[in-house]
């Protein structure tokens, strides 16, 4: 008990500097803590995907779309339980910074393929009536506070004009995993106001989801969907949902990659604050060092106090970090939108940014004790810091 | 008078890169049990260095030290360690307090290598500071104390586990008249009155006078007590 006295007094010696230190710590594990929270939104989409779902897009991009008429064929084919297709909307609401996703989706068949979406039967069947309900997510209507019966604006951009949705009510998210910030349009209700303004683009999806019957093999089930299409005008590749997700997720890879480097850099800069830190306080103190080797004091007594210091510092610190991340992530989900996804800390993420507090904790006592262990009793009684 | 310490044929070479740098050369010594003596020399005798290889802190290049009937020279530096906390006690010319520890804490150091429990700690701590006469202040860090108080808390310090031999480098060289006096004075009691052999290093003849023995070194070599080279 005494020894870890000697490391509490000894690592507020000087006050200012270690507050500066712990502080430095705090800001730099809030900044990694920010980062790998918006790493890890991005890859919600995959964690939420479901393993008995395929997804079918045009064999080119995904961008093309499919025609309506493979729905039939696709719910023909041998392990095909339910079939489900829907468009990207895009659009937007108030202005850029008001992202959220927007889909048209086909209100007889989505939530029974996606039974995630937790909805009420009332909205449901108003869903299904009214051409013009949407259904929200409750992250979404908590944001901006929508109720069923309130008029949602959107404008729009791939479906070009100002299109007014009723909300028809408000789902639920069965997982924690599981968005809660779309926004789902009647499909049927797009569809009908684009045979009018732009027919050429009438009859047209976004792509096919199709939920396949238990035991039935993914593989397989893919296979024979897209040889349906093969030399077809709309040819498709037919793929797990998780893949598809990946796929999508792809063409955001050389930002997630370089979001993944800054949170590891931001590793390093906390190491260099605290090793700097504790090479100062192990230098001032070499002459103490020294006397307490004389006295007695072994080499693992030192390595104990050298490295408590540096631990308790760097712990510190994350603590600090890690209490500062939620308001900040907040913060950021509040006026950012992110990618309409809900952003919120994960444990993986704490449990990385404690992982990291420790590491560097011990990187930083490395060189300290090194030099605490290396210098002579003789010399160190004489060194003059 | 039972030797407590015996040096044979001691010598010291440093070593830096290609150069060699004879310190002490053929030292021979012996230091009975109770003896009180001073060791002096000009600067670069080697009178520091005898006193490391006395206490542990350093090894010789060649040559025997025996300290109560165990060749330190041979022992390992964490049997070194463990020697030093039984049996050496040590004085240093800026005391060397930690200071962020009282003066109780800063005594009660070096028994936290030992099995005493903290009953048993604080009779020896108090005990200590009774002896240096700083029981009514040893809650005092060592910047609210003065430089010769400072140094009592450090023989206190010295004198706690009851060692076998006080060393003493430059005790009274940070201090003023009056606190050097009553260093000495203090060291003189615990040597008459507690019995411990005292080997001090200084090059004050008038700190050196209160040492029942006085060598002199002179570049290496210990001269008799005659001041004649051996």
């Amino acid at each position: 008990m005494k020894v870890l006295k000697l490391i509490f007094k000894n690592s507020f010696r000087h006050k200012l500097r270690t507050f500066l230190t712990i502080l430095g710590i705090g800001v730099a594990v809030m900044a990694f803590g920010l980062l790998r929270t918006v790493v890890n939104a991005f890859g919600s989409g995959v964690r939420a995907s479901s393993a008995d779902r395929l997804v079918t897009r045009d064999a080119v991009t995904f961008i093309n779309p499919l025609p309506l008429s493979y729905f039939n064929q696709i719910k023909q084919v041998p392990g095909v339980k339910q079939v489900t297709y829907m468009n990207w909307f895009g659009g937007t609401y108030i202005d850029q910074s008001h992202f959220f996703a927007r889909y048209a989706v086909d209100p007889n068949t989505f939530f029974s393929v996606y039974p995630e979406y937790e909805i009420g039967k009332k909205a449901f069947a108003e869903f299904q009536s009214q051409p013009n309900s949407c259904i929200v997510g409750s992250a979404l209507a908590q944001r901006y506070n929508f109720k069923a019966g309130d008029v949602i604006t959107i404008n729009g951009d791939i479906y070009p004009g100002t299109w007014e949705f009723q909300v028809a009510g408000i789902y639920k998210p069965e997982f924690k995993s599981t968005d809660a910030m779309s926004m789902f349009l009647n499909w049927n209700y797009l569809n009908e106001e684009v045979k009018q303004t732009f027919p050429g683009r009438a009859d047209e999806v976004g792509w096919y989801v199709e939920q396949i019957a238990n035991g039935a093999n993914p593989g397989e089930v893919s296979k024979e969907i897209d040889a349906l299409f093969a030399n077809s005008p709309a040819e498709t590749k037919t793929e797990s949902e998780r893949q598809f997700q990946q796929g999508f997720l792809a063409s955001a890879g050389a930002i997630i990659s370089a979001m993944n480097y800054v949170s590891f850099v931001i590793v390093g800069i906390i190491m260099l604050v605290l090793a700097n830190t504790m090479i100062m306080s192990a230098r001032e103190r070499t002459r103490e060092y020294a006397v307490l080797k004389a006295i007695g004091f072994s080499g693992r007594h030192l390595v104990g106090m050298i490295l408590g210091e540096s631990l308790l510092v760097s712990l510190l610190g994350g603590i600090l970090g890690i209490f500062l991340t939620y308001p900040l992530v907040n913060s950021f989900a509040s006026f950012s939108n992110f990618l309409g996804a809900e952003l919120s800390v994960q444990s993986i993420t704490l449990i990385t940014a404690f992982t990291a507090v420790v590491f560097v904790g011990i990187a930083a006592a490395i060189f300290p004790i090194q030099r605490a262990m290396n210098t002579r009793i003789a010399d160190g009684i004489r060194f003059v810091g | 008078m039972a030797n407590l310490i015996e040096i044979k044929e001691v010598s010291k070479i440093y070593r830096r890169d290609s150069i060699e740098t004879p310190v002490l050369t053929g030292i021979n010594l012996s230091v009975g049990n109770g003896e009180f003596l001073a060791l002096m020399g000009p600067s670069g005798s080697g009178k520091t260095t005898l006193l490391n290889l006395i206490a542990g802190i350093d090894k010789p290049t060649g040559g025997e030290i025996i300290v109560g009937g165990t060749d330190i020279a041979r022992l390992s530096e964490s049997a070194l360690a463990k020697w030093r906390s039984s049996n050496i006690g040590f004085i240093f010319q800026f005391y060397n307090l930690i200071p962020v520890l009282t003066a109780y804490e800063n005594v009660e150091l070096p028994l936290l290598l030992t099995k005493l429990s903290k009953q048993e700690r604080k009779q020896h701590v108090e005990a200590a500071l009774n002896i240096v006469g700083l029981a009514e202040r040893m809650n005092y860090y060592p910047k609210q104390l003065s430089g010769g108080q400072e140094q009592r808390v450090a023989i206190a310090r010295a004198i706690v586990t009851d060692p076998l031999i006080l060393i003493a480098d430059e005790p009274t060289g940070d201090l003023d008249k009056n606190s050097a006096e009553e260093i000495m004075t203090l060291m003189q009691r615990l040597n008459s009155e507690f019995k411990k052999t005292i080997v001090l290093v200084t090059h004050d003849a008038h700190t050196a006078s209160r040492a029942k023995t006085l060598r002199h070194l002179e570049k290496g070599d210990l001269l008799p007590a005659d001041g004649q080279a051996a």
